[in-house]
């Protein structure tokens, strides 16, 4: 925001090295980012609008696109509040195992997503040992979209975690104090003087996490069963595209998943930055 | 609201921060915790908030107000206002609302109307001159002025006791010197009892109906500040409450000698400690049969009431300071690198810790 205001203004900037590293990151993006989403729009260029349109809203994309949405919706739900409760674990308490356990958080983004969806498809299948703990509750977890939701809630929630906890540590204990020393109780506290602070990263680390679930695929795959409209995810669907060399289509249904998740991402940002504005009384 | 503390200690793991301590505050009192740090008065004052819990030994400690036992009482219930050094604010709340934030998260029953929260709300930001600040956000504000909301905030809930961690630290010396003022006002005219932290001297002294002196987790003394200053108890309380020259030497047949330098002291024979004041120091141009102090100006500082002169000697382990009035720094003409004799007017000697000093001297 300044940084434009100074651009129009023409006046001297104190920070030396704006040009070089602007240039650098433009370098990069163009690289690493604007060049592939190029390439994935060239494919595109082969295709009429009314193919486009066909491709993108057939009866088994369609309804990969409420089992990917819904359960990436029900995934981000969990990590939020699992993710902000770990956070406060991890930020609040000392215990031992907490640097083990703060390491753990990271898993998820080290471990190949493959590995995870075996894992998680072989403890959930009914001679695992969840899947042999719930099936007899009535409760089947492998290839239903619950295995897909808990898949997706698997490998988004450090996103949760490691927004929210460095936003967390920079919260004084103080401030909890305050509020109590004023007669708050705990949850009176949380509700009006902790939430506010972090409500900014926790939506931006499950806004995150949710993005991160429409593109998740290797996780998925082994433990969603992949029945046509029940269980099918939308990146499965563009594998299959692949798989059968339609390219354009494959491109087709790829761009709805990056227009989807640019357009989240950029009300995120615009939001979290309407929301910091306020906090920094319109200093920063 | 009285406060009593009865035998109350406080470990922090192997650390002890505070020795069993015992403390009474009268009611209405403006009571100062002064000392060094890591000296325990923060730890002192977040167990009477209840945001510490004392330790829980065999004989457990007790904290009263009052008649009221409150040992076990959550801060929440406690009825005291806190005031933190860094503020505290809520930053995501106006200035209104954080002042306010005490009677909105009473239970329903006991909470005023919104039209009474409001009236309250804004006698108290008038009260410390913010109430044309209602709306700002905390980040908007100088320190001072958040800490003025944070002292408002804190009076909101009336409490009957007022805690305080080193409430103007963070500020620059005018500012610091204006909130003193307006603190001890608004402590005479609203009538509770405060406690308050800090580690300067002067802040202590100027402020405080009586000033509790800690040191390593250990009350030193309680007085009023002029008793304090006139007959401290020991050998800490009175180099912790101002400059202190120190003359060490041995006394023979009522001399004392310290290389060239010589006094006549009615003392026993032996090793002597003498500790003065930097106005306790005349200084001449002439030696007179009853001392011989040789000493040489180093440095002059002729800003406030006195003009505040350092001297050092071959005889002396570390410079004096004197002060000057400011007639007689011109009668005498001083001026840096001028050789003089200091004369004690007055001295102190704290013969306990001296022969404890005597002996570590003597050992090493
Ligand atoms: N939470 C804690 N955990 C471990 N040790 C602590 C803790 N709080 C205080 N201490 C120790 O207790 C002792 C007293 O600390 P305290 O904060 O009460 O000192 P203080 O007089 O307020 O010092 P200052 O003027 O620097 O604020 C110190 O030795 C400190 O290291
Ligand atoms: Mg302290």
């Amino acid at each position: 925001m300044s940084q434009l205001a100074t651009w129009r203004t023409g006046s001297t900037r104190v920070l030396p090295g704006f040009g070089l590293s602007m240039g650098i990151s433009v370098l990069f993006i163009s690289l690493v980012l604007l060049l592939p989403i190029t390439g994935l729009f060239g494919q595109l260029a082969g295709l009429s609008l009314a193919e486009y349109w066909a491709i993108i809203t057939e009866g088994r994309v369609v309804a990969s696109y409420m089992v990917t949405i819904g359960a990436a919706a029900v995934a981000a739900i969990i990590n939020a509040i699992f993710g902000l409760l770990l956070a406060w674990v991890l930020v609040r308490y000392d215990f031992p195992g907490k640097r083990l356990l703060d390491a753990l958080m990271d898993l998820p983004f080290a471990l190949p997503t493959a590995v995870a969806g075996i894992t998680l498809a072989t403890l959930y299948a009914s001679s695992g040992w969840m899947g042999g703990l719930l099936e007899p509750l009535g409760f089947q977890v492998a290839y239903t979209w619950v295995g897909i939701a808990l898949a997706m809630a698997f490998t988004s929630i450090p996103f949760v975690v490691r927004t929210v906890q460095p936003v967390l540590e920079d919260l004084p204990a103080e401030v909890d104090e305050a509020a109590m020393s004023l007669g708050a109780t705990d949850g009176v506290a949380f509700r009006r003087v902790i939430l506010p602070h972090i409500w900014p990263a926790l939506v931006t680390g499950t806004g995150l996490a949710f993005v991160r679930s429409l593109g998740e695929f290797g996780a998925i795959i082994f433990i969603a069963g992949n029945m046509p409209y029940e269980t099918e995810i939308t990146a499965l669907m563009i594998f299959v595209k692949l798989q059968e060399y339609d390219y354009a289509g494959a491109s087709a249904i790829a761009s709805v998943v990056l227009f989807v998740s640019l357009a989240l991402l950029l009300a995120i940002n615009v939001w979290q930055g309407r929301f910091v504005r306020r906090l920094h009384g319109g200093k920063g | 609201m009285s406060i009593h503390l009865h035998n109350i200690a406080k470990h922090f793991g192997n650390t002890q921060a505070l020795e069993p301590i015992n403390l009474d505050i009268h009611e209405g009192e403006l009571v100062g915790l002064l000392g060094p740090s890591g000296s325990g008065k923060t730890t002192l004052l977040r167990i009477i908030a209840g945001l510490e819990n004392a330790d829980r030994t065999a004989q457990p400690g007790k904290i009263l107000f009052g008649d009221r036992d409150v040992t076990n009482v959550h801060v929440r219930d406690r009825r005291i206002g806190f005031v933190f050094q860094h503020y505290a604010l809520f930053r995501h709340m106006s200035v209104y609302d954080n002042v306010a934030f005490g009677l909105t998260v009473l239970s329903r029953k006991r909470r005023p109307s919104s039209g009474e929260i409001r009236a309250r709300v804004f006698r108290l930001l008038e009260m410390v001159k913010l109430e044309h600040l209602a709306n700002r956000y905390p980040a908007q504000l100088s320190g001072g002025q958040q800490q003025r909301v944070s002292l408002a905030r804190a009076l909101a809930v009336e409490p009957e006791v007022l805690l305080l961690d080193e409430p103007f630290g963070a500020l620059d010396a005018k500012v610091r010197q204006e909130l003193r003022r307006w603190l001890r006002h608004l402590h005479d005219e609203l009538n509770f009892t405060s406690v308050f932290v800090t580690h300067d001297q002067e802040e202590a002294l100027e402020l405080s109906d009586r000033v509790v002196v800690m040191s390593n987790g250990r009350i030193e003394q309680v007085d009023t500040p002029d008793e304090l200053y006139r007959t401290p108890k020991n050998r800490f309380v009175f180099e912790f409450l101002g400059d202190v020259n120190h003359l060490e030497g041995k006394v023979t047949n009522g001399v004392l000698t310290c290389g060239d330098a010589y006094w006549h002291v009615d003392l026993p024979d032996g090793h002597a400690e003498l500790l003065l004041r930097p106005h306790e120091v005349r200084l001449t141009e002439q030696p007179t049969s009853e001392s011989h102090l040789p000493v040489t100006i180093t440095a002059i500082s002729p800003v406030g009431a006195e003009v505040r002169v350092e001297l050092e000697a071959d005889w002396l382990a570390q410079p004096w300071l004197a002060t000057v009035r400011h007639t007689d720094f011109e009668h005498l003409a001083l001026r840096r690198g001028q050789r003089l004799f200091a004369h004690p007017r007055h001295w102190r000697r704290f013969p306990k810790a001296e022969s404890k000093a005597a002996e570590q001297t003597r050992v090493a």
